[in-house]
């Protein structure tokens, strides 16, 4: 079976390490804080002036002076820290942000990203992701493997315009978790009952497959 | 010197059409409302704002879109408005959009007299057209330029009368760069207090880039996305 956006979350909270500060895009990327493992101390970082993204507040809590990236009202947790936005993306393009979570349109063999604009649509803008694929110091994207009309979303070359190039390092979708390496997109693991062969099915990009392929513990 | 003004009619005057004005905020978090709200009632337009989103369609930039006052946007991210796509589409509005970071980089550095600087983010993409390229260490980086305002407008929480400001939470966002980055930074505060009352550590701009001040009122505050757990 596929993973759903929170079987995704939840593999991605797998990469987490004791200690990260991340930045977590909008969209499933948001789903991963629901998945820190317990006692492992991870910071949020939110690009419009935040480190420390607490859970979202009560109605009684909500407060028009503390939102996320995605504009949402949200909390600061005890030890958070406010801050400008040229000192935050200080924070993200000199490289002391650990670990970059963000959606893409996209993602080709060599680690390209596309994920803001689709041509003849309205193009509502980059905001900050092209600031973070450009300098976190680890960067996966999560998505699904495949459009709504079927089509790869991993592929050879990207066909939108870019976001970033030469960044990606990992892609957690749906069907698989795939590395971007130097000869292409290396098969990690298997989503829970999701052969080899569908995988392949749904890649577009060359797909490095080496001995037996795990299944994912989620 | 006296810097403190009666109110945003007071405070925006000099802003001429076709001028460049920024304002602080992101969404709608920390928007100088008095000050957009009294320029929505001037007759001043063909306006280049920089800003880092346009508003919404009846609030914040958003009411200056729909009075057609201005003629330039610059921002990094412009959804969540109907009237702003329209008048893209229909190539009234001009937009230039650039990365986020890239653009608080730029207000920051112009505020700081830096002409210029390189940066890693849009590297290969459609940002990059037109821009000088340089490798540094081995990684690949495009020139920017740093920006200044004829005027910024920017809100803080508390203000003295010598310009001094303190933000509150994350409505700091683009306020504090954009204060340094106008030839005439107009500040306008939840609550003005005389000077020497402000704890000097708690300073986030110091009063020297804030040529105009005054205490707003009616603050709405309005939330664009309200999300709250049960």
């Amino acid at each position: 079976m596929s993973l759903d956006k929170n079987g995704i979350a939840k593999r991605i909270a797998q990469e987490l390490h004791d200690g990260y500060y991340v930045n977590l895009g909008i969209g499933i990327p948001t789903l991963v804080a629901n998945y820190i493992p317990d006692g492992m101390e991870v910071t949020l970082q939110s690009e419009n002036g935040l480190l420390g993204i607490g859970p979202f507040p009560t109605a009684e809590e909500a407060d028009a002076d503390l939102i996320n990236a995605g504009k949402q009202t949200v909390t600061a947790i005890p030890g958070a820290a406010y801050f400008d936005s040229a000192a935050s993306f200080a924070m993200i393009r000199g490289g002391h942000i650990d670990l970059t979570v963000l959606g893409a349109f996209e993602v080709s063999e060599s680690g390209d990203i596309a994920s803001w604009k689709v041509p003849g649509k309205l193009i509502k803008g980059m905001g900050g992701a092209m600031d973070l694929v450009a300098a976190a110091r680890n960067i996966i994207v999560a998505m699904q493997h495949t459009d709504k009309e079927g089509n790869s979303k991993l592929l050879k070359q990207c066909t939108l315009p870019l976001t970033g190039v030469r960044c990606v390092k990992r892609i957690v979708t749906n069907l698989a978790v795939i590395d971007v390496t130097p000869e292409g997109f290396k098969l990690i693991e298997r989503a829970p009952g999701i052969s080899v062969e569908d995988i392949k099915t749904a890649t577009e990009g060359t797909l490095l497959i080496e001995g037996e392929v795990p299944e994912m513990e989620v | 010197m006296n810097k403190v003004v009666d109110d945003a009619y007071e405070a925006i005057r000099g802003i001429e059409s076709g001028m460049t004005v920024m304002f602080g905020g992101f969404g709608l978090c920390g928007i100088p409302e008095n000050c957009l709200k009294a320029l929505a009632e001037s007759t001043v337009d063909r306006l280049t704002c920089i800003s880092n989103n346009a508003g919404v369609d009846n609030f914040g930039l958003g009411v200056l879109l729909r009075k057609h006052q201005m003629k330039t946007m610059i921002a990094s991210y412009v959804g969540e408005n109907k009237e702003f796509e329209r008048q893209l589409l229909s190539g009234e509005l001009e937009v230039i959009l650039m990365p986020q970071g890239t653009l608080a980089e730029r207000i920051r550095a112009g505020g700081a007299g830096i002409p210029a600087f390189f940066v890693p983010a849009g590297y290969g993409t459609e940002v990059q057209e037109g821009k000088e390229v340089r490798e540094f260490n081995g990684k690949m980086y495009i020139m920017e330029l740093g920006l200044t305002a004829d005027f910024s407008i920017v809100k803080a929480k508390y203000g003295d009368t010598k310009g001094n400001l303190i933000y509150n939470k994350t409505a700091n966002n683009f306020n504090h760069p954009m204060a340094t980055a106008g030839k005439i930074t107009i500040a306008e505060v939840e609550e003005l207090v005389p000077f020497g009352t402000l704890d000097p550590n708690q300073i986030h701009t110091p009063g020297v880039f804030v040529q105009r001040i005054f205490q707003g009122k009616d603050y709405e505050k309005r939330i664009e996305f309200l999300t709250t757990r049960s």
